[in-house]
């Protein structure tokens, strides 16, 4: 235990708190990764996956895709990337903001397809009979409706990319990953466990803030529309 | 290629690491996760405590959590073990959903049938509840395979031999193939896996139709 005071002590340290290397620095920088990593797979998923729930096509390749992907070592292509687009370390966003998106795609499509798919027949085919397009349909009724499940498919991805992100300091990024890479040469095990407790929290608390907005937003007149309890 | 021949020995023992690695974390998150799916399958606190639980702890990043495990269970810091009993919560993490649902779908018309027909609650638990509920955990089973494989590479971060020696090395000396190796080998390994799996779902739970893929979604 006194590995953990001594890890409990290094955060409560302000002198660790300030500078390019402080833990608020880091703290933002992991954040940064991380959103702009699940803010790209939003924008390719979300469409894909709405438009796959609406016609139903292309779903088993979208499942085995994914399955697939989650066989493939995220720091296996980390490093992989890195090296092939030959970026180096002051280009190191790149490689890992792809693969942190990469590792977001599936749970966003999931969420996006399955949420739409659990909408009663009767809505989608009540918003087609008062004349809506489809295209209306998608964006008017099923998006909707499919907030609450679209909403749990961006919280696993962005616990996974929150995760993954503590890697990419492999590649000599920053975030809270460096804590942990920095103390291992050096063994300065307090630092490590800083930086694990505090990439471990910073997880839970995002978890635990998107659970409560998935809650707010499954209102009653989703329920209804989809059957979900809450 | 000619790379991969020449280190054909350093291939096969940091394979065999890799293996040695993952494999008690899959058989292990399979026996422990029966009984507590069971547990969360009967008991409605039960299963609010354990599948919040496991939710919370599927959350944990695997590379901090190699380096928290020494300190709660008093292992060295670069011990190998640190990485199967962290790997071995995760694969719990995923398991005991997978159990619970398996138990909730077996149809409760017939859990009552083998109850009028006379068996005990223990009969019924092992010869109609646990087979009912295989194929299911099967397919989460084969999720917990593939996601173990590929998370033991993080272990070379701290210095645990597996294949994922292949993508720090490689990454020190900007050399493709060799993370290409590694890449490969764990694919391979995964994809071994599984099929080892599905055979032995084949073998042991010969009632189940060639048909059932259900398959957990991401």
């Amino acid at each position: 235990m006194s590995f953990f005071l001594a890890a409990l002590a290094w955060i409560a340290d302000p002198a660790h708190w300030g500078g390019s290397g402080g833990i608020s620095a880091r703290l933002g920088e992991h954040l940064f990764y991380s959103l702009l990593a699940v803010a790209l797979a939003v924008v390719v998923a979300l469409p894909l996956g709405l438009w796959i729930g609406h016609t139903g096509r292309g779903r088993a390749l979208v499942i085995g895709t994914s399955g697939a992907l989650r066989a493939l070592p995220s720091l296996g292509l980390l490093t992989f990337l890195a090296v092939a687009l030959g970026v180096g370390i002051s280009g190191a966003l790149l490689p890992s903001t792809i693969v942190l998106a990469l590792l977001a795609v599936p749970p966003i499509l999931a969420g996006a397809y399955a949420g739409v798919e659990g909408i009663a027949p009767d809505v989608v085919d009540g918003a087609r009979a008062t004349g809506l397009s489809e295209r209306q349909i998608i964006t008017g009724v099923e998006l909707p409706l499919a907030v609450p499940m679209v909403l749990g498919g961006i919280r696993s991805a962005t616990l996974q990319v929150i995760a993954t992100a503590t890697i990419a300091a492999y590649l000599g990024l920053g975030g809270l990953g460096r804590f942990i890479l920095d103390g291992l040469p050096v063994r300065d095990y307090p630092q490590m466990l800083a930086g694990a407790v505090l990439v471990t929290v910073l997880a839970l608390v995002v978890e635990g803030l998107l659970i409560v907005l998935q809650r707010a937003l499954l209102t009653p007149g989703i329920r209804v529309a989809t059957g979900v309890e809450a | 290629m000619r790379w991969a021949i020449a280190n054909g020995e350093q291939i096969l023992s940091l394979t065999l690491n890799h293996v040695l690695i993952a494999v008690p974390p899959i058989i292990l998150s399979l026996v422990l996760s029966v009984p507590l799916g069971w547990w969360a399958h009967r008991h409605r606190g039960a299963r609010r405590v354990l599948l919040t639980g496991s939710g919370i702890l599927y959350a944990l990043p695997s590379l901090p959590l190699f380096v928290i495990l020494p300190v709660l269970i008093g292992t060295r810091i670069l011990d190998p073990i640190n990485v199967v009993v962290a790997l071995t919560l995760y694969g719990i993490a995923l398991m005991v959903r997978s159990c619970t649902e398996a138990f909730d779908a077996v149809d409760p018309g017939v859990r009552d049938s083998a109850f009028a027909v006379g068996h005990s609650p223990a009969q019924r638990f092992w010869r109609v509840e646990l087979p009912l509920a295989g194929p299911p955990m099967l397919a989460g089973l084969r999720v917990v395979s593939a996601s173990t494989l590929s998370l033991v590479s993080v272990g070379a971060l701290i210095g645990v031999p597996s294949l994922g020696y292949f993508f720090t090395d490689g990454y020190t000396r900007s050399f493709l193939t060799e993370i290409m190796v590694g890449i490969i080998g764990t694919v391979v390994l995964a994809v071994v896996f599984d099929a080892l799996l599905v055979a032995a779902g084949r073998l042991l739970l010969p009632w189940v139709r060639a048909t059932d893929t259900r398959k957990g979604a991401a």
